[in-house]
């Protein structure tokens, strides 16, 4: 026959298993009340014109485009800023590429420079040439693309737009 | 293991020492009225955790206090419970420190040698009182508003000093941003500051004099 439980011990037992229960019935609501906005999902899409193709018409050269975006965050509406440059690679207009203008070491944003014929970011002195491609500097990769984008019956350029 | 770890601890921090003297301490036969100072001491440990959970989202001013609130109680996962707790933790925290006083009163427990632990006593309720007042115009909806307004209002009518109190108050003649913010300041860094030192210089003395007895007959 196995040893009877004590009395004290039933009592402790007791005491750490209820604590324990107590203990994360308050604990678990606490984190994820703590960290509620982290654990939302801000996924999202959308189709945002950016210009009539008729007004980039130089094959080559760099035409900056910015847009803006409105998020709720918490209680309060938050706009962010994004942009890039079209560049048209021929005369198909669908032959484009799409920069994104935020650099890709620790999110500054690149200009472009006539003379050198470079996107030059100012935080850490980087450069990008017209295809993306670092050529000095910290980035660690060439710029992003806007991979997805449309033309609209009216020659608008569309590119999509990815939240989260 | 743990006991050789437990006691390379205690031969450094002496803490069992200290658990023997601090909790550890002989009580008069068990009376449930004797519980109501530590049930606001945990009320208000409660208050001072939930509050700076709520302060995560809160934010004091005119034009977002009251739609951060609604975040809190619509969006954030248990912010309904938080602040709930915070709510009601609230009141009833006034109430347990009251019926605490009336119990130190009934008992006859702020005679000598207990007069100072009473008197800080009083402090302590009349911050938790002014953490209730300070509180309440927080969620800067109508009621908390208007409440303030007359709150305020009342402390005016003070003679001589009145006119000052209330703008001092209000920070200026007007319930304004200044008076949230203010009022944020005294209810989450002033008060809670002010009632931990007059909550430990309490227990000291609870410590150091013991429970009293409850009188008998011929005492
Ligand atoms: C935040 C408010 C307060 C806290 C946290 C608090 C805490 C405590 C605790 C833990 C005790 C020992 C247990 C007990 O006797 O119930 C105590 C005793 C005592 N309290 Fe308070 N208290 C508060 C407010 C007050 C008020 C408003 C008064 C009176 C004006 C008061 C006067 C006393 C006295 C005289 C004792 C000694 C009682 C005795 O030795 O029998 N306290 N308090
Ligand atoms: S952010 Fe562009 S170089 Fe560092």
């Amino acid at each position: 026959m196995s040893e009877p439980i004590s009395r004290r011990d039933f009592m402790k037992a007791t005491v750490y298993f209820v604590g324990g229960l107590v203990s994360a019935a308050i604990g678990l609501p606490s984190i994820v009340y703590l960290l509620d906005p982290a654990l939302r999902s801000e996924a999202g899409e959308a189709w945002v014109p950016i210009g009539k193709l008729t007004d980039m018409p130089e094959i080559g050269k760099p035409y900056p485009f910015s847009f803006t975006r409105v998020r709720i965050n918490g209680w309060e509406r938050t706009a962010s800023t994004h942009g890039g440059f079209v560049i048209r690679r021929s005369e198909d207009p669908n032959d484009l590429l799409l920069l994104n203008s935020r650099c890709t070491h620790l999110a500054c944003t690149v200009n472009w420079k006539e003379e050198e014929g470079i996107f030059a970011c100012p935080c850490h002195d980087a450069g990008f040439d017209k295809e993306g491609r670092v050529t000095h500097g910290p980035p660690p990769r060439p710029l992003d693309r806007y991979e997805n984008f449309r033309i609209t019956e009216d020659g608008v350029l569309e590119i999509l737009y990815k939240e989260g | 293991m743990w006991k050789r770890f437990f006691d390379w601890l205690d031969e450094r921090l002496g803490f069992n020492g200290m658990y023997k003297a601090l909790l550890d301490r002989p009580e008069p036969r068990g009376n449930w009225w004797n519980t109501l100072g530590s049930a606001s001491l945990v009320l208000f440990l409660l208050q001072g955790i939930t509050g700076i959970f709520l302060t995560m989202y809160y934010t004091p001013s005119p034009d977002h206090a009251y739609d951060s609130i609604t975040y809190i109680m619509n969006d954030v996962a248990f912010g309904w419970l938080v602040r709930g707790v915070h709510h009601w933790g609230a009141t009833l925290m006034v109430l347990v420190v009251f019926i605490h006083m009336l119990r130190v009163f009934v008992s006859a427990s702020f005679k000598y040698p207990r007069e100072l632990t009473w008197i800080i006593g009083v402090g302590l309720l009349l911050a938790t009182l002014g953490m209730g007042f300070t509180g309440y115009l927080l969620p800067w909806n109508q009621r908390s508003y208007w409440a303030t307004v007359v709150g305020t209002q009342i402390a005016g009518t003070a003679p001589l000093v009145g006119e000052f109190i209330l703008r001092a108050l209000r920070g200026g003649t007007d319930l304004s941003a200044l008076t949230l913010q203010r009022f944020f300041a005294i209810h989450i860094w002033v008060l809670p500051a002010v009632m931990t030192a007059l909550i430990g210089a309490h227990l000291y003395l609870i410590i150091r004099h013991g429970e009293s007895h409850w009188p008998k007959q011929n005492d």
